[in-house]
């Protein structure tokens, strides 16, 4: 085959739209989504849970976490009637197979689910060196695979203990709020497992999610206000023992 | 009188700098994906490919599309709002081929005290049962039918 100079001049652009098609990369998973509709939160309704570990068990399945590593976990609260600064808290394997009886009779007990805050101003992603880890535009905290070095950075800066490293892929992993679900019009895997609706999605911009609601209606906190990491995991009956 | 007398050498710096600028944009151009960028310091095609993930709880809408009478008994009962996949399992993959994937049997003696064990922790309002003293051994579906537990005529229904 002979190309002459012209043919090449022509060949050229072709070649160089064929490699701006390689490199745009996968479409977008779910075309009805809008990103910027949405704002994603959760509700936990403390006096809800009844701590079966449904949730835990849930994510596990949805999401193949692997065994001893929790995305979501459930921890019991035991304060003594004069140590709310001291609370005994277990979390036997995450809660995944429920609670033992208590250990000690009396005080407060009760239970209070756990799971990444998303939060809006997050310190684990203004660690990362290669931004592998990042809010999306309709926020939530997400894990990039490909870049992800595995070095650990996130994982001490997230205030909440959220983060782990898989021991299989060597790369930082946490609750993505199902965002393969979520985007698909589904709920999360533990608030579609709840039994007793102690955890709700929340479309924090969507005006008719009863989020609105309920946190004009109830006495709400987040967990660490003070870190000022702007959470957006609301917890109704949030005890002051919580840390 | 000329500044570039002898300038010789600056040009050619100059290019060996140039060269290496030059390679310096052309590698960066190939090795950072297109999408770095696209909505912030990251790789914006990461959020497409996490969205891609397969299902595996289909969504009780999902089951509701066939199972209507299940529905419709639930409803009526105290069962209303737990919904099918919290005690059925992930069936995600029954929902695509509901013909050659069928539901594993489930075990009411392991099943219902995951939630109705007694438990000092559980709010107070919730039915609760030492399982132990409550049946003395019986399964729970011997007397209680679990998409509408309450015990018919037998009062209060907890």
């Amino acid at each position: 085959m002979n190309i002459t100079r012209r043919h090449l001049l022509l060949l050229l652009p072709a070649a160089a739209l064929a490699w701006e098609h390689v490199l745009a990369g996968t479409p977008e998973a779910a075309p009805n989504y809008q990103m910027s509709q949405h704002w994603w939160g959760m509700l936990i309704d403390i006096p809800k849970c009844i701590g079966c570990g449904n949730c835990v068990r849930a994510c596990q399945a949805e999401n193949d976490v692997p065994d001893g590593y929790f995305r979501t976990w459930v921890e019991r609260y035991h304060v003594a009637d004069w140590g709310l600064e001291n609370p005994d808290v277990d979390s036997p394997d995450g809660g995944k197979h429920g609670f033992p009886p208590a250990r000690e009779a009396g005080g407060k007990n009760f239970f209070v689910p756990k799971l990444c805050n998303h939060c809006a101003d997050s310190p684990c992603t203004q660690v990362c060196p290669v931004g592998a880890t990042f809010i999306s535009p309709d926020g939530v905290v997400l894990i990039d695979k490909k870049y992800c070095l595995g070095c650990r950075y996130c994982v001490q800066a997230c205030p909440y203990g959220c983060r782990f490293i898989n021991p299989k892929t060597e790369t930082a992993e946490k609750c993505t709020l199902c965002y393969h679900r979520i985007t698909k019009g589904l709920t999360t895997a533990c608030c579609e497992n709840c039994p007793t609706g102690a955890r709700q999605l929340a479309d924090l911009k969507n005006p008719s999610d009863p989020i609105h609601e309920f946190l004009k209606t109830h006495t709400v906190q987040v967990l660490k206000p003070h870190m000022a990491t702007y959470a957006k995991v609301y917890y109704n009956g949030l005890d002051g023992s919580v840390r | 009188m000329n500044v570039f007398h002898d300038a010789g050498h600056l040009f050619r710096l100059a290019a060996v700098f140039l060269a290496g600028l030059v390679l310096f944009l052309v590698l960066r151009g190939f090795l950072v994906p297109r999408s770095f960028g696209q909505y912030g310091h990251y790789r914006g095609a990461a959020i497409a490919e996490i969205a891609d993930r397969p299902v595996h709880f289909a969504g009780h809408q999902a089951c509701e599309t066939c199972h209507g009478d299940v529905q419709e008994k639930k409803a009526a009962g105290r069962h209303a709002h737990v919904n099918c996949e919290a005690c059925h399992g992930p069936l995600g993959q029954h929902a695509d081929d509901p013909t050659s994937v069928q539901p594993p049997k489930l075990d009411t003696a392991v099943l219902c005290v995951r939630c109705h064990e007694q438990n000092a922790a559980k709010p107070k309002t919730f039915p609760q049962v030492a399982s132990a003293e409550h049946s003395s051994g019986l399964a729970c579906d011997t007397c209680h039918q679990p998409h509408s537990p309450a015990i018919a005529g037998a009062g209060a229904g907890k």
